[in-house]
Parts: C-alpha cells; structure tokens; sequence
C-alpha cells in the first residue's frame, strides 16, 4: 500500500453554488470556498446543519450536477460528468421497483462490464447480495423489503461495480437505530475489506464518529464553508455496540456537537472579517484529550480494542 | 349459526337479482297486448300499422325470443351468403380488424412520439399546440377527409381509428416518460446507461403503466368510433350490421349487435386490464 502521496485521490478547489436571486437582487450563495482532499482509502463523513449545501458538493462530486465556480479531480482528472468510478448510495435508496433485488444489482454489473455473460453476471451480483447479506432475498421486488433491506440492496449495488470512490448521502438516514446498527457494522466490513474510498454526508455525530477517518464540519449557509476537519483517531475495527467506550469517543463527540451547536453560526459572521481563516482548521483528538488526562490514562490508546473484546 | 357470505358472494348474488329484475321488467313491457290493443285501437289504425294489435307490440322481442335469437346467431356465427347475409362473427372479425390495424398503427407512431415529446421540453413545446389542436376533433369529422384521399371505404375507417387512437396513447406516453423519478434516472447515469438500454431497461418499464392506461383509454374509443364510422362506410363490420338490421326493422338483431359490441368491448378492456397489471408496479 502506498502512503497517501502529494497528489491526492480526490481534490476540489474553490467549490461554490451560487443561485440568482428569486426577487432580481443580490445573488445568493449557498456555499463557496470549499477546498478539501480525500486520499484513497479513506472514509470521509461530512456534516452540517440543513441547508447548507452538503447533497449539492455531493451531487458534484457525483457529476450529476455541476459546480458554479471551481473544479474537482478525480485521480488526476476533472470531473465533469457522471462515471462508474463513482459509485452513490442514495438517500431514498432508488431501487427500480420492476426489478428483482437481484436483478437491480445485476443492471449495474451488467452496465459495469457489458461484454459479460448472464451467469457471469449474476455470480457476480450474488456475491454482492451475500455481501450485505440478502442472499435468499435475491428473488423479491423492492416492494417486499423492509427499509433496512433496501438499502442494502443499494449498497449492494454501488460496490458490485467496484466503483474507484463511494458517494453517499444520508444513506441510513430513514432507518431505526437497530437496523442501522447492524448495517453500519456491515458497512464498516466491507470498507474494510474492499479498502474503499468513501464521502459521507450524515446528521448523526455518532455514526460519523463510529465510520470515518476524518469529518468535515460545514458552517451554515449562506456563504457556507467546511469550518473545520477533525481527524477521526479511534482505532479500527471499530463496531457501533462498544465505540462508545473509546477513550477518544466523548472528545470527538463533544467537540462535533459543540461545533454543531454553537461554532457553525459563529464562523458566518467571522467570514468577511479580515484575516478570517479561509481553509479549514484541523483539530486532532490529541490536542483535543491533553485536557482530559484523566480519560486519557485509563486506557492505553494503541489497544482499545482488546477492552471491546472483553466487554 | 348464521354463515357469513364473502364480499363476491354477496356481489354476485345481488347482479343476479338485478339480471332476474331487468328480465322481469322487460318480460312485463313485451307482453303481448292483444286485449288492450283491441278494445282502444282503432281497427283501421291497428290494420295499417300491418296486423292485429298483438303483431304492433311483438316488434320489440320477448326476453324469450331474444334468447332464441342469440342461441341461432352464436351457433352459426360464421355463415356467408352474400353482403347482406353474414353470420356475426364475421361481422365483429371485420370490426375488430380495422379497430386492431388501426390501433397498431397509432401505437407506432404514438408511443416512439410520445418518447420524444416527454424526454425534451423543445419537442413537447413544439408538437403540443397541433396535439390540443387535433385532440378535440371528432375522429368522424376526417372520414370525407380519409374517402377522398384513401378511395377505399375499409382503409378510411381504418384511419379514423388511427386518428382517434392516437390521442390518449401520445399523451400518456408523454406523460409518463416526462414523469420517471429522478431517482432512477439519476442511477442509469452513475451508471453510464447507453441511451438505447435506458429507454428499454428504465423509462420504459417506468413509464409502462401510463402507457398502458393510454392504451386502455384507446382501445375504448377506438370500439366506440368503429360502429360509427362502419354505419356511415357500410359494406361490412358489425356498425353495418347493426345499420342494416335497422333498415330490416329487425330490432331482435339490433338488440343482439347491441349486446355483442358490449361484450367484445368488455374482452377488449379486460384484456388491457390484465396486461397493465402485468407491467404495473408497487413503489
Ligand atoms: N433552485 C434553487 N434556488 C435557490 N436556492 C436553492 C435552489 N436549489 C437549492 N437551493 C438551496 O441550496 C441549499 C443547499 O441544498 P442542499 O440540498 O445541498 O442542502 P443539504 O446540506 O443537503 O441539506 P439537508 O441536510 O437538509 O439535506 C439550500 O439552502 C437550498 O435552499
Ligand atoms: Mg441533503
């Protein structure tokens, strides 16, 4: 594995959206001066309040819409169109509800490698199924699903073609904490095994926490920002039932939800005040934790995870 | 105990005793009115109108001998001796042809344009002024049109089938490729879907039950307008037959077409309501 280099996997410079004003005035700007890297392999969680542009930089990155000022490369190349390197999970799962869950899984195989044959196809989809754990499902239509299901159906579906980068968008978002418990775990096994590149939008702190390396927190609109990236330190494998007793856990969580609460709306009326900071801050648990000793000292951070076994 | 019936059951039971009421009703109008005719009509009247008073009331048959009727026409329905003479089924053949050519050929021509017009604002601001132009037009008011141009009678009613097919099948499958969620749309192009595969693997089974609702819609008017169009064309079909029967005065083979174009129309729709349950699907 190669270490993340200077070029990095994805970057996107100068982002903004910007829609003229519906009563002829000011144009406005929903977000702009978005600048941020993923390398490969990394799982990146996106969060902010409603509004503030977070489907729009994603439907971008997708290609499926397009950007008013800046650019995004992908592995050296601009973005400007949808591809297959892109795989998206979306939010409302988007099933064909006339297809079977195998059959919606083998259309994107099928699209992937078109000079394929059925039965090559179809194991190859099967694998996927199994994968997120639908096999003896592959005959029913969406419409016999529960939520959870389909939504594994579409998981299903954006790794079978392998994709260079996953784009999701509240992917769990319409799920109950049970059921989204189990296919975040789920998630994080296959990212693992696939060493998947990931951009996540998410509301909820703690799965961003549970999944990401890094998470980037976007200030509110308009002329939203991303404000600050904080580097995601809790070890891996992580799973969703015993994250919480990291020690790292509460200051990520604290400091994210601080954010959300209170730093999102300040960062707005900093942003034209000269010498306003115009890439983000990145914040580090450790630097995070140095006032918590105590937390610190309770367990060794290296090997958390023996503790989780145990528990 | 009591046992409850079922909701078909009970559904069933009450059209049968709507049936036996309809045949009640009408059993009472036919009788015969000999006494009645006899004792207020005048006789010079009763013998011009051709016959006793009971032949005047025996023009519209006896539920009985429209029975008879139905039974003689369907156990012969193919016999042909000469224009005038041929058995029923033949007639509705002739009919169900041209609704069927005609109808075929607006689904050609309407479905591909339909596709065109929902897939691009551009067309469908340009092709929607003649479309509410030519939509409200009877589809009898182009039959002069059609004989003068086509010079051939069967082909005429043809195209006046064609013409009033077109309509509703344009407009749905318009309505129903604008109308594919976003969604799926949005997955065939991550997907770099060709345009071909999209149109036959996505918007067409997402749009097929508009279509086939505008089909439905169709094939409906399309029944309505032949028995027209075959009474002003003549020569064959079953609106000729039922025209010719009138010109018989026959009432009894009236009756009969009456119930023959009412029951294949019944086929005709059930057909298509089979067919939109097969394409139908459930979000
Ligand atoms: N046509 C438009 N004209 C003006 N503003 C628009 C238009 N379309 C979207 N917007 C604005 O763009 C902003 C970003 O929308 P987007 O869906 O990206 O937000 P989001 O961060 O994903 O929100 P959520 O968390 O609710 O999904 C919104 O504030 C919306 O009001
Ligand atoms: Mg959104």
């Amino acid at each position: 594995m190669t270490s993340p280099s200077i070029h990095p996997f994805l970057q996107v410079e100068n982002l903004a959206r910007i829609y003229p004003s519906p009563t002829g005035g000011e144009p406005v700007t929903v977000f702009d001066h978005v600048n941020f890297r993923i390398h490969k392999g990394e799982f990146v969680c996106v969060t902010g309040h409603s509004g503030c542009g977070k489907s729009t930089i994603l439907n971008i990155l997708a290609g499926l819409d397009s950007a008013s000022l800046g650019n995004v490369f992908m592995d050296g190349r601009e973005v400007s169109g949808p591809s297959l390197d892109r795989g998206v999970i979306f939010q409302s799962h988007a099933l064909m509800p006339w297809l079977t869950v195998l059959e919606n899984v083998a259309f994107a195989v099928k699209s992937r490698w078109p000079a394929r044959n059925k039965q090559q196809v179809r194991e190859h989809a099967m694998r996927y199924i199994e994968l997120v754990g639908l096999k003896g499902a592959e005959y029913k239509l969406p419409s016999q699903l529960s939520g959870g299901m389909k939504q594994r159906v579409g998981i299903a579906r954006a790794f079978s073609i392998e994709p260079k980068m996953l784009l999701m968008d509240e992917p769990f978002g319409a799920l109950d904490a049970l059921t989204r418990g189990v296919i975040q775990d789920e998630l994080l096994k296959i990212c693992a095994e696939t060493q998947q590149t990931v951009f996540m939008i998410t509301h909820d702190v703690d799965e961003a926490i549970l999944l990401s390396d890094k998470i980037m927190l976007m200030s509110n609109g308009p002329h939203a920002r991303i404000a600050e990236i904080v580097n995601n330190t809790l070890p891996r494998p992580r799973e969703s039932s015993a994250i919480h007793k990291q020690p790292h856990y509460y200051p990520i969580r604290n400091h994210l939800v601080d954010f959300l609460v209170s730093r999102s709306k300040l960062f707005g009326s900093l942003r034209d005040a000269p010498g306003a900071p115009s890439s983000p801050t990145v914040f580090d648990p450790a630097d995070l934790i140095e006032s918590e000793p105590e937390a610190f000292s309770e367990l060794p951070v290296g090997k958390p995870h023996i503790h989780l076994v145990n528990a | 105990m009591k046992t409850r019936l079922s909701l078909s059951q009970k559904s069933g039971l009450l059209s049968l005793g709507l049936f036996a009421a309809i045949l009640l009703v009408w059993q009472l109008l036919t009788l015969p009115e000999t006494h009645v005719a006899a004792a207020n009509v005048d006789p010079e009247y009763a013998a011009l109108m051709g016959g006793g008073g009971a032949k005047a009331a025996s023009g519209f048959p006896t539920p009985a001998a429209m029975a008879q009727t139905v039974w003689d026409k369907l156990s012969h329905p193919f016999y042909d001796n000469g224009p005038n003479d041929k058995g029923i089924g033949i007639q509705l053949g002739y009919s169900l042809a041209r609704v069927l050519g005609g109808f075929f050929l607006a689904a050609v021509v309407a479905i591909p344009l339909g596709f065109a017009i929902g897939n691009s604002r551009v067309v469908y601001q340009a092709i929607n002024p003649y479309v509410q132009l030519l939509k409200p037009i009877s589809p009898l008011a182009w039959m002069p049109l059609a004989l003068y141009t086509i010079k051939d009678a069967s082909a005429s009613s043809i195209f006046v089938i064609f013409i009033c097919s077109l309509w509703p099948m344009l407009i749905n499958t318009a309505h129903g490729v604008a109308n594919v969620k976003k969604d799926w749309l949005d997955v065939s192009r991550t997907l770099e879907v060709n345009p071909l595969r999209k149109a036959f693997r996505v918007i067409l089974p997402a749009a097929a039950p508009t279509i086939l609702a505008g089909m439905r819609i169709s094939m409906g008017i399309a029944w309505l307008v032949i028995v027209a169009a075959e009474m002003l064309v003549g020569g064959t079909g079953i609106g000729y037959f039922v025209w010719n029967e009138w010109n018989n005065l026959s009432l009894t083979n009236v009756l009969f077409a009456i119930l023959m174009i009412g029951v294949v129309g019944m086929a005709l729709d059930s057909l298509f309501g089979v067919l939109g349950k097969r394409v139908a699907y459930q979000e």
